[in-house]
């Protein structure tokens, strides 16, 4: 039943619902969220404060997971309900990327190291680690500070070490909540573009929670969520 | 890539801060053991330095070290007459206090058997053994007598012709060596007055009595020196020290010897054990518990330091089980750097604590053997203060790297 099948999605999810407390005290969080990712396609998801955005992307993270419907990454069911049908930090670990609204690097490790501990805690030698962690920080255009401790970089510096550390074990799916938030437009524009070329590139499925409208047209898909309800988008319809 | 190291690097100055506080927490521990090594050892100093078989006490008593006794100065050739016994010495133990150049000196008079003895088993540290009857002393250096300096004692003034290292008492009391006469003279010291006035009271209860009346002789002597008088018994001794020949069996000698009514015989090891189990058994038990009590405090304190430190890096942790970080990646963060708290601070520990214990008034050994305890009692506390750390470590969820 759990088997994984061919699927020409990176991403799926099948009616998830999130509901906190109960009883008196129940609040749904999220209802029936539905969403199908291809690979090689950037998605934003857009929405208003507390509609139920983060909530989402936690449960397609993996880490906050919902009280029941379906998640498939790669064809392979992860998650049924609150049921793991994986070892879920083991999966995470070889096939999630994050990136935050705050860069969320460790404060203790240098620009390069915070890429290259993402790949050692996933078995890949130290040297290596360096190796594709530089090429990494190079590519994002920040390789001249590898050896800068986080307080020692700009915040769109940060963001990009942060976006080389999810990059770092070459997820199928990255997820990204609200990572601009912190930065200029133009910054943030960079940013963007950013992650529809690692999209387009290394095909994987990318989910950006955001609230800039002005970087729509780099989006592949667009959803909104409103009061926990996710709905399919065109830039059209957007609100 | 060594995540404990890492953090630590970033915050030396505040892991340096709790590195030499934990160092100087576990010195106490350290010195507590040390100063309980020291009170054992001190106990039984001389009772091993001196090398003999058999003490020969006051019958009942547990002389000389444990409690006062006094033997005749006869026993000495009553032991020579046992079959197997090699030699004997006499043995007078004493502790005095005086008072030199303004301070108070306690000195534990210890009488060689002139001639026999001169003091040549001693470990000096400077000068000679005796080398005469009278007025020479051989002084331990935490007496604070130098090398020929002249100690009025008595109505007498002897010389320090040689000082030794570390040859103190069970209370911690330098021990000076003197001849047995000396020893004597020293202990049975009265001023002259005194003299006098014995003098005359012998003299006045010999009037008193028909026998002094009857012969006037008596009268005469009475008021000479006590030691001219054969009625009366000489100063008496605090022990006698056997040694037995290599063939004869210890235990027979001393079997015989224990059937005289006037005598109790002790082995060398009874001699230690009536110096361990009673004159320092309640202090050793005190430092005993009071060092697990230090442990146990050490303990705890290291587990809230390194408890604080796992709050203080709780939200990179969260950003590492996010990651995908498994548990003992976590795990090994906190424990390393628990392990690295407690040998760093046992290397402080020991670096200060060399320094600065023989500055203490009472001698504090470290032996290898404690050493290793302690280093195995610290691996233990660094691995159990950990668990708080750990537990709150494996507890965060990802979730609140989000927050």
């Amino acid at each position: 039943m759990n088997k994984s099948v061919p699927s020409q999605y990176v991403i799926e999810t099948e009616a998830i619902t999130k509901i906190y407390g109960s009883g008196n005290t129940e609040v749904v969080a999220m209802r029936d969220a539905s969403m199908q990712v291809e690979p090689g396609k950037v998605v934003a998801l857009l929405g208003p404060s507390g509609s139920g955005k983060s909530t989402f992307l936690t449960a397609v993270g993996l880490i906050n997971p919902p009280t029941s419907g379906r998640i498939i990454i790669q064809g392979k069911p992860i998650l049924d309900g609150k049921n793991a049908l994986v070892n879920l930090r083991s999966f995470r670990r070889q096939h999630i990327g994050f990136v935050f609204q705050k860069s969320n690097l460790i404060p203790f490790l240098s620009a390069i190291e915070n890429v290259q501990v993402a790949m050692e805690i996933n078995g890949l030698s130290p040297p290596a680690a360096r190796k594709r962690a530089q090429e990494l920080l190079d590519y994002l255009g920040v390789g001249d500070r590898a050896n800068n401790s986080p307080s020692m970089l700009s915040g769109g510096q940060q963001q990009r070490v942060a976006v080389a550390r999810a990059l770092a074990n070459h997820p199928s799916v990255i997820l990204a909540d609200e990572p601009t938030a912190a930065l200029d437009s133009h910054r943030g524009r960079q940013v963007m573009e950013l992650f529809a070329q690692v999209a387009h590139e290394q095909g994987a499925g990318v989910i950006v929670v955001t609230h800039d409208h002005r970087s729509l047209d780099i989006f592949d898909i667009l959803y909104e969520m409103e009061d926990g309800i996710l709905q399919k988008k065109t830039r059209e319809t957007i609100s | 890539m060594n995540l404990a190291a890492k953090d630590i690097r970033y915050n030396l100055g505040r892991f340096t801060l709790a590195t030499v506080g934990v160092g100087m927490l576990l010195m106490v521990v350290m010195g507590m053991g040390g100063i309980y090594r020291g009170i054992m050892e001190d106990a039984i100093l001389l009772v091993d330095r001196v090398e003999v078989d058999l003490w020969i006490v006051q019958k009942n008593t547990r002389g000389p070290f444990a409690e006062v006794s006094r033997v005749p100065t006869n026993l000495v050739f009553r032991s020579l007459a046992v079959p197997g016994v090699l030699t004997a010495r006499e043995f007078v133990y004493h502790t005095i206090q005086r008072e030199q150049n303004g301070r108070p000196l306690r000195i534990s008079v210890l009488g060689l058997s002139w001639p026999t003895d001169k003091g040549e088993w001693l470990p000096l540290s400077a000068g000679r053994p005796l080398t005469q009857n009278h007025y020479e002393m051989i002084a331990d250096e935490t007496l604070k007598l130098a090398l020929g300096e002249k100690i009025k004692l008595g109505k007498e003034t002897y010389t320090v012709v040689g000082t030794t290292k570390n040859m103190i008492n069970s209370t911690g009391d330098g021990i000076a060596f003197f001849t047995v006469a000396d020893a004597q003279a020293i202990q049975f010291d009265v001023p002259g007055e005194s003299t006098r006035l014995e003098r005359a009271a012998r003299y006045g209860r010999g009037e008193r009595s028909d026998i002094g009346s009857n012969q006037p002789s008596l009268l005469d002597n009475a008021e000479k020196s006590s030691a001219e008088l054969p009625t009366l018994p000489l100063p008496q001794i605090s022990a006698v020290m056997v040694t037995v020949s290599p063939a004869v069996d210890v235990s027979q000698v001393a079997k015989i010897i224990s059937g005289w009514g006037d005598v109790s015989v002790y082995t060398s090891d009874g001699q230690r054990e009536l110096l361990l189990k009673g004159m320092v058994e309640k202090v050793r038990k005190q430092i005993g518990l009071f060092r697990i009590l230090l442990t146990v405090i050490a303990a705890i304190i290291m587990g809230l330091i390194l408890y604080t430190m796992t709050l203080d890096k709780i939200h990179s942790i969260a950003l590492l089980k996010l990651m995908g970080a498994p548990n003992y990646v976590i795990l090994g963060l906190i424990m390393q750097q628990a392990l690295m708290l407690g040998a760093l601070g046992l290397v402080v520990a020991y670096s200060v604590g060399s320094k600065v214990f023989p500055l203490f008034p009472r001698r504090v050994i470290l032996t290898q053997y404690d050493l290793i305890q302690l280093a195995v009692i610290v691996l233990v506390i660094s691995i159990t203060s950990s668990l708080l750390g750990i537990w709150k470590a494996l507890k965060v969820s990802p979730n609140e790297a989000l927050s």
